[in-house]
């Protein structure tokens, strides 16, 4: 079921929980050599609290109170592993479905809900989080990073000779944007300029209800190379794959490598957002198949079979009780942006046509008085 | 003090302004939990089921079954406790006191209003464009108020904060005035009856079985007369891929692997829509769906059971016989055509195999056919006749060697004692392979068949 499945594919985690580091993926497993036993707790922590968050913001948009969820089930390990190779100084940029990325980052998940229930459009400063604001456009955002990748360059950021000044930048989109000429630019302009910048492409399989054979005649990760980026395939469900090939990349691209292409496999369990329903387009089967690869599923059993014991698991479940708890809440008690906050910020400075647009909402607004 | 919550139809897709209410999952005095699955609605995208907002004791459902809703009105209320996430800390779930709600009519409604003039309501997150349709805002300082969809002539008047008293009076959709019991009413949905069109025979204008069915009757004569446009272009493309991909390779697989023989035999099915009827009106099927398929299936497993090898398998190197049956029955779905089977269907009683035909169906309806239930059949039959056909020449489900079609049945001129009378007609159709089956055991097993259907007291062996 995943296309072209000879292509290779740097895969350490298997579905079964074994961890094996292939001699021409040394290069890779490097990486994997400096993990400590708290590193995977912290990975499989958060991917579980990913798959919580997730599964409570769907049930408080069923319940009426966001106007739309974008689930990203069966992604958490391209996103958690991927989000933690990105290093103190780069900046990233998301496209709108990855909340395990923005997990990695501390960026408090109630401004994710704030922005889907619209109260506002992003409720964290990318200057201090250097997590950029959702990018709802398909595509854009990877043009935003590319440009920020050259800007980066032309700030001389790149090879320094001092790693703690060197910084690179990563985009985040799916197998959907590809087709989208943004993108194509964007690995023009990274390629020309040798931008300090990873492209890091989930391919969740369905780009809403087309399947990825009808977006593309070749395997994405090698959509760059005739525009001069190289690429590699992940196993997008293999965080430790998503984990050391991003941190490698990274690591490459601030000391001048120029930019790369990642293309993580995966498979999106849910629907495209809550206004979709995937039985319409796809079988069942299909979702079975990739149930059985599922991301969490195959760390568990990496962490049992090291000794990990139950009490650790448990505490997972605990604290995940907790956080639903704790977003319902403050989901509940959200308020609503005064009216004219629509009007503050389209302008730096008063704006008469903006000053009338207030006036005549105001006055329609109060219209609706002494009618009763 | 508990206080009384309610939930509203929230806008589930983007723009959404209604939605049908296609099953409740709880009931009046169930206790609820938070992100329980409460209701299954449809909206005009997909099926959706919706889970509770908040934790307490269902006190009414304000919306039935079949009907459909508007963005923002409430559905369901509840008492919950003080303070409870999801029932006080938002306006768009209003609460009131419990012992409000057990005012008299005018009181109440009275409260309701005064205590909806002073929350604060804000707009309604995904409540799209439906909150306010049909009636313009008119208060300065109250929100936007739903307005009842269901209004009981008792005096337990579903509260309503911000609703004008008059309004409590005001819709009442003209479904309400049906009487009907619910299997009735689930009858009517299935065979697509409008029960507001139905003409009600039974007692204070209570409609029956009867009525909704010869409104089916009546429904289909006329369904044919529909016929859409000649479409402009010349020729379309569907692409084969999916569900009709895979029924494509499997009649393929069959078609040109197991050499079909197929034979035919009409037979009168008087006494087998005689008997499907004596059980639809027996206790012990109450709710439960009975069809000339039940029977049929059960004359199969009796067929089965004195010739076996039309339930069976075969390899290259030998015929394996099945002693048992699992069921396959060919489903007609939205996307396709697919064959679940009910599994060891032989040991079950008639009730068993009744309910197990009916959730086979709803589940293939629904779309949550599992690969695991469409593994390992044995046999399999399939309902032409739902469709208004007499027979056909099924196609052998892969793996199997036995396929029986059960046709329209439908009054026909017969020969009784030399006399022509009306009797209910049907013809049987069935497949086998020939490699496996010869023709007198194919013929045997058909014969066996129809003489159930002709006597189901056959049964009775």
């Amino acid at each position: 079921m995943t296309i072209d499945a000879e292509s290779p594919l740097v895969q350490f985690l298997s579905p079964d929980g074994e961890v094996r580091v292939p001699a021409n993926l040394a290069q890779y497993g490097e990486y994997l050599r400096e993990l400590t036993e708290q590193d995977y707790l912290k990975f499989y922590r958060d991917m579980a609290r990913c798959r919580r968050f997730d599964n409570e913001a769907n049930a408080l948009q069923r319940q009426g109170q966001l106007g739309l969820w974008i689930p990203a089930i069966g992604q958490e390990a391209a996103q958690i592993g991927s989000g933690y190779g990105v290093g103190a100084n780069d900046h990233i940029f998301p496209s709108y479905r990855e909340h395990g990325v923005a997990i990695t980052h501390d960026i408090d998940l109630i401004s994710i809900l704030k922005m889907l229930r619209g109260v506002n459009h992003g409720g964290w400063n990318p200057d201090e989080t250097r997590f950029h604001l959702y990018a709802i456009v398909l595509g854009t955002q990877v043009l935003h990073a590319t440009g920020y990748a050259m800007g980066v360059k032309f700030d001389g950021k790149v090879a320094t000779g001092n790693k703690a000044d060197d910084l690179a930048v990563i985009s985040y989109f799916g197998d959907g944007a590809t087709a989208e000429g943004d993108v194509s630019e964007a690995f023009l302009f990274a390629a020309i300029n040798q931008s300090p910048i990873v492209f890091f492409c989930q391919n969740n399989q369905w780009a809403i209800s087309s399947r990825t054979d009808a977006q593309t005649k070749v395997p994405l990760y090698q959509r760059g190379e005739g525009f001069g980026v190289p690429g590699t395939r992940i196993d997008g469900n293999d965080v430790l794959a998503a984990y050391a090939v991003t941190k490698k990349h990274m690591d490459d691209a601030r000391e001048g490598a120029g930019p790369h292409l990642i293309e993580a496999l995966t498979y999106r369990i849910g629907a495209h957002t809550t206004s979709d329903d995937p039985t319409k387009y796809r079988d069942e089967a299909e979702v079975e198949y990739w149930k059985a690869r599922d991301p969490l599923d195959r760390l568990e059993k990496f962490l049992r079979r090291n000794g990990i014991g139950q009490d650790f698991f448990d505490d997972v479940a605990h604290a995940g009780e907790e956080m639903s708890r704790e977003i319902r809440e403050a989901t509940f008690a959200l308020q609503n942006p005064p009216v004219e906050n629509m009007f503050k910020h389209v302008y730096s400075q008063q704006h008469p046509l903006i000053d009338e647009q207030m006036a005549w909402l105001e006055n329609y607004e109060a219209s609706f008085g002494g009618d009763e | 003090m508990s206080q009384i919550a309610y939930f509203n139809l929230p806008d589930v897709g983007e723009g959404l302004t209604e939605a049908e209410i296609v099953s409740w999952k709880v009931a009046v005095g169930d206790r609820v939990s938070v992100n329980q699955i409460i209701v299954e609605i449809e909206t005009a995208k997909s099926l959706v089921e919706l889970p509770c907002p908040f934790e307490g004791v269902v006190t009414e459902l304000l919306a039935q079954e079949g009907q459909t809703v508007e963005v923002g009105k409430p559905i369901i209320s509840a008492t919950v406790s003080d303070g409870a996430v999801g029932a006080v800390a938002t306006a768009s779930l209003p609460t009131i006191d419990a012992e409000v709600a057990q005012s008299a009519h005018q009181a109440v409604a009275d409260a309701a209003a005064t205590v909806a003039s002073e929350e604060v309501m804000k707009p309604l997150v995904g409540y799209g464009v439906a909150a306010t349709a049909g009636h313009s805002r008119r208060r300065a300082r109250g929100p936007i108020t739903p307005v009842p969809v269901v209004a009981p002539s008792t005096s337990a008047i579903p509260l309503i904060p911000g609703a004008p008293a008059t309004s409590l009076i005001a819709v009442v959709p003209a479904e309400l005035n049906v009487i009907a019991k619910p299997p009735i009413r689930k009858l009517a949905k299935d065979l697509g009856v409008d029960l507001t069109k139905v003409k009600a025979t039974g007692y204070a204008g209570e409609i029956t079985r009867e009525d909704v069915l010869a409104g089916a009757q009546q429904a289909s004569v006329f369904k044919n007369l529909s016929t859409p446009e000649p479409k402009s272009e010349r020729e379309e493309r569907i692409p084969v891929k999916g569900v009709r991909k895979a029924i494509a390779s499997a009649m393929v697989r069959s078609a040109f692997t197991a050499p079909h023989v197929s034979i035919f035999v009409d037979v009168d099915a008087t006494r087998t829509m005689e008997y499907v009827k004596r059980l639809k009106n027996s206790a012990d099927f109450a709710g439960v769906k009975v069809t000339p398929l039940l029977i049929m299936a059960k004359a199969m497993m009796w067929a089965v059971r004195r010739n076996p090898t039309v339930n069976s398998t075969w390899t290259d190197e030998e015929i394996i016989v099945h002693n048992f049956v699992n069921f396959g029955i060919a489903a007609a779905t939205p996307r396709g055509l697919i064959v679940p089977n009910i599994k060891d269907a032989d040991k079950m009683s008639l009730l068993e195999l009744a309910k197990a035909i009916e959730q086979l169906s709803n589940t293939a309806r629904e779309g949550k056919t599992t690969p695991a239930d469409m593994a390992d059949g044995t046999i399999t039959i399939t309902n032409i006749g739902v469709f208004g056909v007499d027979t056909g020449t099924p196609i052998l489900n892969p793996g199997e060697v036995g396929i029986v079609a059960l046709g329209s049945i439908r009054p026909k001129p017969w020969v009784v004692d030399n006399e022509i009378v009306i009797r209910q007609v049907t013809t049987i159709g069935a497949t086998f392979d020939h490699r496996v089956v010869d023709g007198d055991v194919a013929s045997r097993f058909v014969q066996d068949v129809a003489s159930v259907i002709e006597e189901p007291a056959l049964l009775l062996d």
